[in-house]
């Protein structure tokens, strides 16, 4: 049996609910499949695993891959996922979110989530739009662009997600695209493996929202896009500020150290029983 | 001397909470302050969340792994957890929410007694639902209602909802500890078939589907969305409507296991209070006081607010004939009293919203009025 293959009988869902929703040649696929690539290197088992999620496109991940899943409210999937685990330490708990879910609805839990620092990896599909509800413009929908809701055209900032996570305290950031596949298998296993809280930011294309209202082609132009549009961020420093203005700055961004919110806890409970340090 | 706040953090431990997730809001903020010092040393966890919708969020996380879960807020803070609320209940997450009432609406009147959250807390959360309600008018009830709300909510997979005043849980009175090992206990029924075999939303006759816990091998699927017995989404009109009905249906099959009252000097009465938290202080005082001018009259102290009991109000008319219902609020438990009285009894109000509690000569005024 191939590989792929393999991780197909082992971690997809059998039972139910495919075909899945998202359109033909959305990014989300393909970030699925770094996840489960990813998952499987960093040597947990399916049982350990809670993936959560939140609404939108995102969203209806976990229903399809064979975890313990937990498909939540809009922008708080980070809040569950603080609760399941601190109640349950041993659990490794992933959350997917969109970018409305990550920065709008849920933008106050992601930077508390981060400052707290939560045992928790979070994933932000970043396609700058709602895609679900019909295309209308998100905190990350660039300037000047357009959408179902900005009906001229957006003259909002758009909110770095990334840069977010570094200043809000996240340990380990990474950068990628769906075009940059095999990076996003190895920035996902990172931040596994990292104790504290983690975030992997995706970006990725709706080529039918997004790209519709746009007229910037198909998905597949829209991925060579990515392609042509990405830097690694050990280049950064040799490059010109104008030079990396429409520039997505891909790898890791941040890897350091700070004290786990659950490790902390350990020691209050210590404490209050009595024990160490009295 | 116990405050009303106090009990409930021990009822809470009692029954075996061991998260806390909140926000602070006044006048429930003592029920977070003790539990940040209890709860770690019985093992459990506490954790001050960025808001109220974060706060039920961590707690429906916690619940789902296993660990009975709790939060704490007032009127504006539990209008942020309806969104989760309605998460709790359509995803059958056992959860204990108290609220204890401050005027309204909005930032309203912080904080003075009131009890205008009692339709908040039957309808603040959108869609069809079921919903547990208890408050109580003294210390000890407290302890109790706190008790029995862990163990209901367990026992049907549904959020319980604590609605005390501020005057309950700030009020310090003597209280005796029941013998623990009276004090009964249940926990949610997890599976006993292999995790291959488990329907994780599956109808029983009890309605009540069981529990498998995170990280305990039975791998499935939670959602906010209509789902089937699997726990998948769904839009199939033969699994929507079997669905919606189940959850209504686990509470209403057992009202009985659910409904509590206390019936103060009914039997012989003419007319009946019918009140709830401070207010049911006040009508037990004025209830002795008309006693002694040899009006016949009771009081109905009601529990369990929801679901509404129908049956309390219907032995009550059996005597009487005439009913009083005050309430600090503009009307909401008299219009349920209205609702199952059959037209034989006159249901009167006496209602209260300026933020200061309905006193016994008031009570005792409105029942010379009429008797």
């Amino acid at each position: 049996m191939s590989e792929v293959t393999k991780l197909i009988h082992k971690y997809l869902r059998h039972q139910k609910k495919f075909p899945h929703v998202w359109c033909p040649g959305c990014g989300i696929g393909i970030m699925l499949g770094s996840l489960i690539r990813a998952i499987d290197r960093s040597g947990y088992e399916k049982d350990e695993i809670v993936l959560i999620s939140g609404i939108g496109c995102s969203g209806r991940l976990p229903v399809y891959v064979d975890f313990n899943t937990l498909h939540t409210t809009h922008g708080r999937a980070l809040t569950f996922a603080t609760g399941v685990k601190l109640a349950k330490p041993s659990l490794k708990v992933i959350v997917v979110m969109g970018d409305g879910d990550a920065v709008a609805i849920g933008g106050n839990h992601f930077i508390h989530a981060a400052r707290r620092n939560i045992d928790v990896t979070a994933i932000i599909v970043n396609n700058s739009i709602y895609g679900m509800t019909g295309g209308q413009h998100s905190p990350t929908t660039p300037y000047g662009m357009r959408s179902t809701t900005t009906g001229y055209w957006n003259i909002e900032q758009a909110f770095k997600i990334s840069e977010l996570a570094v200043t809000a305290g996240a340990v380990f950031v990474g950068r990628g695209t769906v075009y940059h596949a095999k990076l996003l298998d190895s920035l996902m296993e990172k931040a596994f493996l990292k104790p504290g809280f983690s975030v992997v930011e995706v970006i990725a294309h709706c080529h039918t929202q997004y790209g519709r209202v746009n007229r910037l082609g198909s998905a597949v132009e829209m991925m060579e896009w990515q392609r042509d549009h990405a830097v690694p961020v050990e280049k950064v420093l040799q490059m010109k500020p104008e030079e990396l203005q429409d520039k997505i700055v891909i790898g890791v961004l941040v890897d350091k150290e700070l004290p786990v919110y659950q490790n902390e806890y350990e020691k209050i409970r210590e404490r209050a029983k009595g024990g160490m340090g009295g | 001397m116990l405050q009303g706040n106090e009990a409930i953090v021990e009822g809470a431990l009692q029954a075996g909470c061991r998260f806390f997730a909140g926000y602070p809001i006044t006048p429930a903020t003592e029920i977070s302050e003790i539990l940040s010092v209890k709860l770690p040393q019985v093992g459990g966890t506490f954790i001050q969340m960025e808001d109220e919708i974060a706060s039920l969020g961590a707690v429906i996380g916690a619940s789902l792994a296993g660990v009975k879960s709790m939060t704490a807020t007032s009127g504006p803070g539990f209008s942020l957890m309806q969104e989760n609320l309605g998460f709790a209940i359509i995803a059958e997450v056992p959860c204990v929410i108290v609220d204890v009432m401050r005027g309204g609406p909005s930032t309203g009147l912080p904080t003075s007694p009131s009890q205008s959250d009692v339709m908040q807390a039957r309808w603040g959360t959108h869609g069809d639902h079921p919903i547990i309600v208890l408050t109580a008018s003294t210390v000890r009830e407290c302890y109790d209602i706190t008790v029995q709300a862990f163990n209901l909510s367990e026992k049907f997979r549904n959020p319980v909802i604590i609605l005390i005043d501020e005057v309950i849980a700030h009020m310090r009175e003597k209280m005796v500890f029941p013998d623990q090992e009276e004090v009964e206990i249940f926990n949610r029924i997890k599976p006993t078939v292999p995790p291959e075999w488990y329907i994780p939303y599956e109808d029983t006759p009890r309605g009540v589907p069981a529990m498998a816990n995170f990280g305990e091998g039975y791998r499935y699927h939670v959602t906010g969305l209509t789902h089937d017995i699997r726990g998948f989404p769904t839009s199939r009109t033969d699994e929507i409507g079997p669905f919606v009905a189940r959850l209504h249906r686990k509470i209403s099959q057992h009202f009985s296991e659910i409904q509590m009252a206390e019936y103060f000097q009914t039997e012989d009465a003419k007319i009946t209070i019918i009140a709830y938290g401070c207010v049911a202080r006040s009508a037990k005082r004025a209830v002795r006081e008309a006693r002694e001018k040899g009006i016949k009259v009771g009081l109905l102290n009601l529990i369990t607010l929801w679901p509404f009991m129908r049956t309390a109000v219907e032995k009550v008319i059996q005597t009487s004939k005439v009913l009083i219902v005050p309430e600090m609020n503009m009307g909401q438990i008299s219009r349920e009293v209205k609702r199952v009285n059959p037209g034989v009894a006159k249901v009167l109000t006496l209602n209260k919203v300026d933020g200061t509690i309905i006193t016994p000569p008031e009570i005792l005024n409105r029942i010379m009025e009429v008797s």
